[in-house]
């Protein structure tokens, strides 16, 4: 390549243009590195213990008194009746497994478009599609209501001779969601390596160094071995980016391949993959902004940062916009009397018009918000917009599943689905749960990727020569 | 006690790049840098061929995926036919959603195998791991190792040459 002429000047971009840093206020790597491990390292704080002792009890007393309860007595503890048998357990399923996914987008797909801005916020993104895998993996297995028959899902060979349906999109869930499960902890963990090292390193008691050291897996950052792992994190990055398409797409197959109005469309693998995504972007902000406050990383996971979640938050939005009206236009254009019926009471009629109202007020119109820079910089409002895009959310998943249910083809058979105190109390108790492991990972694993964001930082450039300045000179102590 | 190696420390990725070329070009074999992040043409440096990784992921990944081919044909054709909707009992596209899912599967698990392999971890103890200064690979610290296994190497020379190339808190690491 012809060298640059000496007299040729690079002129700056007009400042509006720049870039700005992914890090604000940079002091160097050390500095960096401490800022990054300092809630990992520190003293238990107060707020943590309020969140962590309430999510504890939910996760440790309520969640398994209500599957001992539900297990022991039977699914008729729910609110399931004939003909809504798909009922809460269904709906919180598709809802956790939805939020699952922005989490593997943010750090896999934009890892893949090499998006600087990810690595500060990826790990705690991937930690939320882990554990809200684990919950949404959860319901089908006491779904099936005799949950020690579980294994009858697997391919195992049994003296009965039986084996499992392979044509059935419910089979593929099982092998959807065991993969998603089994992928993003890989993803997750192998990420962490390098950093369990860092924290290993800077473990003062023995016990830490023991148990940083042991997941660590004797890491020492070597040429060869950064040299693989990259190769392996580009790997497994595309192998998740694939799940982020194929998962929820297989969920909505369990829909579409039914005959019900209201189910029996083309849109749903699509349409379950963006609302999973949409919903996913809703609970990163819910989890993003108490958590960079409290645990004063607001120079890491920065304003702009946010600002960039909500940006995708509002295409995904605009996304599941143009699929409502699909969905209304096809309903109407097909000429199908069941359809039309089931879509005109999704606004109008009697027993759940809420539902279909919330989807076009929350997931619709109250994203629209998310156009204007002054919200997205409120972030106050932005916390509320994310939690009510999981509430809308929601309510979509409700209306699709339980509001397509419960007229079906025969008037006699129609009934009004109420859940019962342990749908409510199964699904408080996963919340619980995800919430008590989301504590624990914020406090004792690097919650944000210590060598991926040193990695983009301007030092790890190998070709600026800083060794030079007075400042390098100064900090070489 | 014989010596592991001999080890510098420096304070960027510049530096550490312009040494790790000298060391290259002085013809020494054995040596190593560790960093506390990936330095992109490193591996150039260190003349690295492409990484194995890739190819573990894919027979674990291929595997997967005619094992799962080869499951369902087993299940649903052969030891208990199953007729579902007058379907042939077997047919490729029958296969493939399960097949590619464990396909993503297998890939995933054979990355994490292939990056523990190649590396050769998991490795509980390293000799480097006993120098004291060394837990500031992980922060901001770049160091270079030239191993005592190395032809060239020699406690004098060696030690001499990495000193001009700027390298600070230089040692002799011992093996254990």
């Amino acid at each position: 390549m012809a060298e640059l002429s000496p007299n040729l000047k690079l002129l700056q971009p007009p400042k509006e243009l720049r870039r700005s840093p992914v890090v604000e206020n940079y002091r160097g790597l050390g500095a960096l590195t401490d800022k990054l491990a300092a809630f990992t390292e520190g003293k238990i704080p107060k707020w943590w213990l309020l969140m962590f002792l309430p999510s504890a009890f939910c996760a440790a007393v309520v969640l398994p008194t209500m599957l001992i309860y539900q297990i022991s007595t039977g699914v008729g503890v729910w609110g399931n009746r004939y003909p809504v048998m798909w009922g809460w357990d269904i709906v919180n399923f598709i809802w956790w497994i939805g939020i699952a996914h922005a989490g593997t987008l943010i750090s896999a797909m934009l890892f893949l478009t090499r998006q600087h801005w990810r690595t500060t916020i990826g790990r705690a993104a991937e930690a939320m599609t882990v554990f809200s895998v684990m919950m949404a993996g959860l319901y089908p297995g006491i779904h099936v209501g005799r949950a020690w028959f579980d294994w009858f899902m697997f391919p195992v060979p049994t003296y009965n001779g039986l084996w499992p349906q392979f044509r059935s999109p419910l089979m593929w869930d099982v092998f959807a969601v065991n993969t998603y499960l089994v992928v993003s902890t890989l993803f997750w963990y192998m990420g962490m390596i390098p950093d369990l090292a860092a924290l290993r390193d800077r473990a003062t008691s023995r016990p830490k160094k023991f148990l940083y050291g042991l997941f660590a897996m004797g890491w020492t950052g070597s040429a060869w071995q950064w040299h693989n792992y990259e190769k392996a994190y580009v790997v497994l990055a595309g192998l998740a980016t694939l799940l982020v398409f194929t998962v929820s797409s297989i969920v909505g197959l369990d829909f579409c391949t039914s005959m019900l109005a209201g189910w029996h469309a083309t849109i749903f693998p699509l349409y379950f993959v963006i609302g999973a995504v949409f919903c996913g972007f809703g609970m990163v902000l819910v989890l993003l902004i108490p958590l960079r406050k409290l645990c004063s990383l607001e120079e890491i996971i920065t304003q702009r940062h946010i600002d960039r979640v909500c940006k995708l938050t509002l295409v995904s939005g605009l996304i599941i916009a143009y699929i409502y009206l699909m969905e209304y236009f096809i309903a109407w254009y097909s000429g199908d009397t069941y359809e039309r019926w089931v879509f005109s009471h999704r606004l109008f009629g009697k027993t759940y018009w809420y539902g279909g109202w919330i989807m076009i007020v929350v997931n619709v119109l109250m994203t629209q918000l998310l156009w204007f820079k002054r919200v997205r910089h409120n972030l106050w409002l932005v916390f509320f917009i994310g939690l009510f895009i999981n509430i809308g959310m929601w309510f979509e998943r409700f209306v699709i599943v339980v509001g397509s249910l419960y007229q079906d083809f025969l008037p006699s058979a129609w009934r009004v689905y109420s859940p019962t105190w342990v749908d409510i109390g199964t699904f408080v108790g996963t919340l619980g749960v995800f919430f008590t492991m989301y504590l624990l990972f914020i406090k004792f694993l690097p919650m944000i990727p210590l060598s991926e964001v040193k990695a983009v930082m301007p030092d790890a450039d190998p070709h600026r020569k800083p060794a030079k300045t007075a400042a390098a000179k100064g900090a070489k102590s | 006690m014989t010596p592991y190696g001999i080890i510098a420390e420096f304070d960027s990725a510049a530096a550490l790049m312009d040494a790790a070329r000298r060391v290259r070009d002085e013809g020494y074999r054995r040596w190593d840098v560790f960093t506390p992040f990936p330095i992109h043409g490193m591996e150039k440096v260190m003349g690295y061929k492409n990484s194995l990784v890739g190819w573990f992921a894919l027979a674990f990944g291929g595997g997967a995926f005619l094992s799962v081919v080869g499951l369902i044909w087993f299940c649903n054709a052969f030891d208990y036919p199953l007729i579902v909707g007058g379907k042939p009992m077997f047919s490729p596209p029958m296969t493939f959603v399960p097949a590619y899912i464990m396909l993503i599967m297998g890939g995933a698990i054979g990355a994490l195998v292939g990056m523990f392999a190649t590396n050769q971890l998991p490795r509980w103890h390293h000799p480097l791991l006993k120098y004291e200064r060394f837990s500031l690979a992980t922060r901001d610290k770049f160091f270079l190792v030239i191993g005592a296994n190395d032809p060239k190497f020699s406690q004098a020379e060696t030690r001499k040459l990495l000193e001009t190339l700027g390298g600070a808190n230089i040692e002799i690491v011992e093996a254990d």
